[in-house]
This record gives structure tokens, sequence and C-alpha cells, in this order.
């Protein structure tokens, strides 16, 4: 039997509602609210519900529209490479700073996505931050903790 | 009333506070535009600069970054699908498929018309009828609340499900679940935080909508490996940012804004989540009066549609200063920031302000309404030139669109373990809406999950536990009446078209 998309992703949201309702139900509350009409788990449980029974008659109900997607027409590996680069971004962006990880996050999407005009890479990259970086830090006073910056003298 | 209007006239036609609302404006619109950065980020950094003022000024100089900046949230709306402000998501159902049919300009030009028109209009009821409307405002309790949260939610699924209405409903209830991360709002007991101390304050909305709409708007493209701007960069830089609205269009925009605009201002007054609710509550309003070869150009570049969520939403703003300038209570974030300038200035709001400071309460109505007409002014001649960012190449334009999403959530919390949590949600995203799972329904739900949650607490509260609440009284009954119907009417419609 094939499983159709849209039915496989009200599987998994059946199964996100199962779990979100038992997690609903253990949430520790106040004895005193215990028996409240209202406490902290109400709202979840109904919502855990809720969950379970729009999946299960989504799952349940004849499928008449059906959304198909090619998959040979995806660009998966462009996707992947962008997806590592921005998860490499968010890992070290404490580490190097914003200014040096945004540049070099920028520099490195141009680049997978198949840009070849170093000139205009590096423009839309490094100056490109600087400048933004100055119109938050500088003319908005908006804070970005930057500690390369701070170390070579360039951030307060 | 008229002498007031004329107090309030003279002092906002003065030349510094006109140069005031200029700045205000002009910064207001770069603020905005910026990721993560909405009205109330402009106003409350405005703050500081206005201590140096007269209270009229300042406020004058406030209402002007407010006006600009949901301008600025709308053209990142049209141009980028990236929306700051939730005010602004529904602006994008239509702005952004006009943006991208090389009618960048145009999808511009109409936001600012509307929205003029919308505050234009609001701002008259406000003149008119701001004291009396402040008992409409505490006429509302939290029954009706709830309701009317559940009639924006339900409607919002059934006009964006595209005939998958139980698919709508199960991201309204997964934007349901994801507001409720973190911290309870009465007890504080955390909740699916899974011990983790990043979530204690929840989910921030900026976060949901850059993973929901932006970053995973600029996935989807690289996925489908097409340039959905293809169009707007097959046109010269001068139609693309040509302005120009024809007759049909502007019968269209004339037949939108009225309705709009009294639904608009009209929930804005109520305290809670107005222009949000307005917007969408408006687009599908509008939905629902075209006729059928209208309906079908919704979501896909429909003049009704972009205009009707920018009428409602201007006119929402104009109507949240009800209850701030006439009870002392701010209705939304925004107008709480208000509220503490205008603390700060030593001005108390509520019902004696009108009285006791004439020329604040006439000053900021007239100044808001200039603002309006500067920011229409200064905006217009500068959309040609906005426009343009579309017809940056793909290359460019996709890191760029995931740069502002970054930094949008850097800014706000300076961890990485949003940035790590917005890229799965993307990602989520991005394969929810390859099969037809809409996300504009999430956004209103995520949006209105912790308010609703309150007002069904108090509701609940109040009738000791019984489902009472929801007919006990005639405005919940009817609202619930109204959402049962269009349940009624998508089951309908589904039987019909499978028949």
């Amino acid at each position: 039997m094939r499983i159709s998309p849209t039915k496989f992703i009200s599987l998994l949201f059946f199964v996100l509602s199962v779990f979100y309702l038992y997690t609903a139900y253990n949430i520790q509350v106040f004895a005193f609210d215990e028996n409240a009409p209202f406490n902290a788990r109400t709202f979840p449980i109904y919502l855990g519900w809720a969950g379970i029974i729009l999946s299960s008659l989504k799952i349940i109900l004849p499928e008449k529209v059906t959304t198909e997607v090619n998959h040979k027409h995806l660009d998966y590996k462009s996707i992947i490479y962008l997806i590592v680069i921005s998860l490499i971004y968010a890992a070290v962006i404490l580490k190097i700073g914003y200014f040096i990880s945004t540049s070099l996050f920028l520099f490195a999407s141009y680049y997978f996505l198949g840009e070849r005009r170093w000139g205009l890479m590096f423009i839309l990259s490094f100056p490109f931050v600087a400048a933004f970086m100055y119109l938050l830090h500088g003319l908005l006073n908006i804070y970005l903790r930057d500690p390369f910056l701070k170390y070579i003298g360039v951030m307060g | 009333m008229i002498e007031g209007i004329l107090i309030g006239l003279s002092t906002a036609l003065s030349l510094t506070n006109i140069l005031m609302v200029m700045v205000g404006c002009f910064a207001g619109t770069i603020i905005g535009m910026l990721p993560g950065l909405g009205p109330m980020t402009a106003i409350a950094l405005m703050i500081p600069i206005t201590y140096g003022f007269d209270p009229s000024t300042g406020l004058i100089l406030m209402a002007g970054v407010y006006y600009g900046a949901v301008f600025g949230g709308s053209t990142s709306s049209i141009l980028l699908n990236a929306p700051g402000i939730p005010g602004t998501v529904a602006t994008a159902f239509d702005g952004y498929p006009m943006a991208q049919q090389g009618k960048a300009g145009k999808a511009l030009a109409i936001a600012a018309y509307s929205s003029f028109a919308g505050g234009t209009i609001s701002a008259i009821f406000l003149l008119v009828a701001a004291p009396s409307l402040s008992k409409v405002s505490l006429a509302f309790r939290s029954p009706d609340y709830f309701a009317l949260m559940i009639l924006g939610l339900t409607a919002i699924s059934a006009f964006s499900s595209k005939g998958q209405f139980l698919k709508a409903m199960m991201m309204v209830v997964l934007g349901l679940m994801l507001a409720t991360v973190g911290q309870d709002s009465l007890s504080d007991i955390t909740r699916f935080t899974f011990n983790n101390m990043n979530l204690t304050d929840g989910i921030s909305f900026v976060l949901i909508v850059m993973a929901t709409f932006a970053m995973s708007e600029a996935l989807t493209i690289i996925f489908r490996g097409k340039d959905p701007n293809r169009a707007a960069k097959q046109i010269s830089l001068t139609e693309l940012g040509s302005i120009k609205v024809n007759k049909e269009e502007t019968i269209k925009m004339a037949k939108t804004i009225p309705r709009s605009s009294i639904l608009g201002f009209l929930i804005g007054v109520l305290p809670g989540a107005g222009a949000t609710i307005a917007s969408f509550l408006a687009y599908g309003m509008e939905r629902n009066y075209v006729n059928e070869e209208e309906k079908q150009k919704f979501g896909k570049g429909s003049v009704h549609g972009l205009s009707a969520p920018e009428t409602a939403n201007n006119a929402a703003c104009s109507g949240s200063f009800v209850p701030l300038l006439t009870l002392g209570i701010p209705g939304s974030g925004t107008t709480a920031v208000m509220l503490g300038a205008l603390l700060g200035f030593g001005i108390q709001p509520g019902p004696r302000l009108y009285q006791t400071n004439p020329e604040i309460f006439w000053s900021v109505i007239m100044s808001m309404y200039i603002g309006m007409v500067v920011l229409l002014i200064l905006n217009l001649p500068l959309i040609p030139y906005i426009a343009r960012i579309l017809a940056v190449p793909r290359n460019y334009l996709i890191p760029l669109i995931l740069f502002f999403s970054v930094t949008g959530i850097y800014l706000m919390s300076f961890n990485n373990f949003d940035i790590f949590l917005m890229i799965g949600i993307a990602v989520v995203a991005t394969f929810l809406r390859l099969y037809d799972f809409p996300m504009p329904p999430l956004i209103l739900a995520f949006v209105l999950g912790g308010l609703m949650e309150e007002t069904l607490r108090r509701s609940l509260l109040i009738s000791d536990g019984s489902p009472n609440f929801l007919w006990d009284r005639p405005i919940t009954l009817i609202i619930l009446l109204i959402t049962i119907t269009i349940v009624c009417w998508q089951i309908f419609s589904t039987f019909r078209k499978k028949s």
C-alpha cells in the first residue's frame, strides 16, 4: 500500500500531537491549582486533542485533491549546501563575532549558488556588512556583540 | 470639538512639528524595513531623543515613526515576503505575488494609497467618535475576545486553504502549540521547554515569521530551481518601479477601502492584537465580497487582496489610539510604548486628558493624519528605487534574505540557539509548503495563541469551568454562529466539489 505524502505528513502530525498531549498531561501544576477550572495544562490538553482529531480526519478521509511534487526536479544539492553553511554560521557567530561570520556566510552563499564575480561578491559581503553594522550600531545605537571587532579596537 | 481640532492643527502645523513628522516618517520607514525591528522598536528608539522636546513635538515625532515603520514593514512584506510585524503578514499574500509579476512599484503604490485612505477615514472616525468609542472598547469581554479569535483563525483557514480546510486547521493547531512553549503567563510554570533555558521565554514572533515566510521562501526558490522574480527581471526598471494605477484598479481600491477601513478601525479600538486580526479579517471579508472571477485571483496578486489588509491595518493603528487616549489602556505593544512615553512627559492618558490637556489630545490626532500625508508625499517618489530590489539576481537576493532573517533573530536574542531553531523550523516549513500546507494560519495562530489562552482562562474561571460563556452573551453567540457558518460552508463546498 502506498501512502501519499500529505497523509504521511498528517501521520507525523498525529504522532506529534500524541507526544504533545502526553507532555501536556505531565505539566507540573501547583497543588492548589490541580482542580481549578483552568490551569497551565488545560489549553495544551485541548490543543493536543484537537491535533489528534484533525490529523486522524486527514488520514481517514479519502483524498480527492492530491499534491504531486516531482522530486527529480528539486535541487537538493544547493539546499543542503545552504543549510550546512547556515548551521556553521549559527555555530560560529558567537565565537568569531557578527562581522566576520556574517561576511563569510554571505560570501560562501554567493559562491555555492554559482556566483563567480569575485569583486561584487566581496563588496556585497564585507563592506556591505560593515555598512549595515554602522547603521545599527553607529546610527541607531543598537548593540551588536562582536568580540573580534572589540579585540581590534573598532568597537567599544 | 472644532476649537480642539483647530488647537491641534495649529500645534501640528508649526514648522518644528512638520519637520519632526518628516524626520519620523523617514526614520520609521527605514527602521520598519529592517528585519526584526517593527514600530514598537522604532518608537522605543525615539523615546530618549524626544525627552528634550515639548510633549506635543515628541508625540508628533513618534506618530511619524509609527506610520513610517508600518509602511516600511509592508515594503519588506511585498518585496521579500518577509513581514517584520504581524500586522503586515496579510499584505504579503497578494503583495508578494504582484511584485513577482513585475508590478513591484504598483504593489507598493497600492499599499501606500490604501494605507493613506484607511488612515484618513479612521482619523475622521477618531476625531468624531473617539470619546464615545471608548465605550465599545469596554463592552468587549473575555468570552467575546475568545470567540473573535476563533473566528479570525477559522476565517484565515477558510480563505488560505485552497479547498483543503483540514490542512489549514492543522496548521492553526501547530501554531497554537508553538505559542504554548515557554512560561505560562499566569502561573509562570514552564511548558514544553524540555529543560532548555533558551525556550523559557517562548519562541519569538520574528523567529517564526522569518522561518516560515522569508527563510522558507528563499529555500523553496532554490529547491524548485526557478527564479520567481523572473517576470520582474524581464521588464525594464522603469516599468518595474512604475507606480501608475489604472482606472480599473482604482475602482477596485475604491470599493475595498471604505469597508476595510470601518472594519479595521472598529477592531483596532478593541484592546488586543488589533492590527493583526483586522488585516486578516479584512482580507477574508474582501474575498467574500468580490465576484467569483476576482476570488480566483486572491493569493495571485489581487488588487482587492492587497488593498484590504493594508487599509485595515492602518485603520486599526489609528483605532488603537482610542483606548490609549480616552481610557489610558494600551491596546497593543506599540501603544504600550507610547503610553510609557506619555507618562515620561508627565501626561496621564485617560478620560480627563481630553479636558486637562486638549492641545495634546488633539495635536496627537492631527499629527497622526499629517504624518500619513507626509508619508505618502515622501514615499511615493522613493517607490521606483525601492522596487529595484527585485531586479537583484537570485544568487545575491537569496543570501541577502537569509542574512536579514538571521540578523533579525540575532538582534533580538544574541544567542545562536534561536538561529538553529529558525533553520530547523524553516526546513520543516519548506517541506510543508511543498505539499500545500498553508503558513498564514500557523502565523496568526501563533500570534493569537497567548491572548487566546488568557481569554479562555478568564472566561472559564468566570463561568466556573462551564462552557456556558460561549452562548451567555449575545456578542459571543453571534461571533460563534458566524464561525460555525464558515466551517459548515467549508464542509459543504468540499462535498459539493467531490460530488
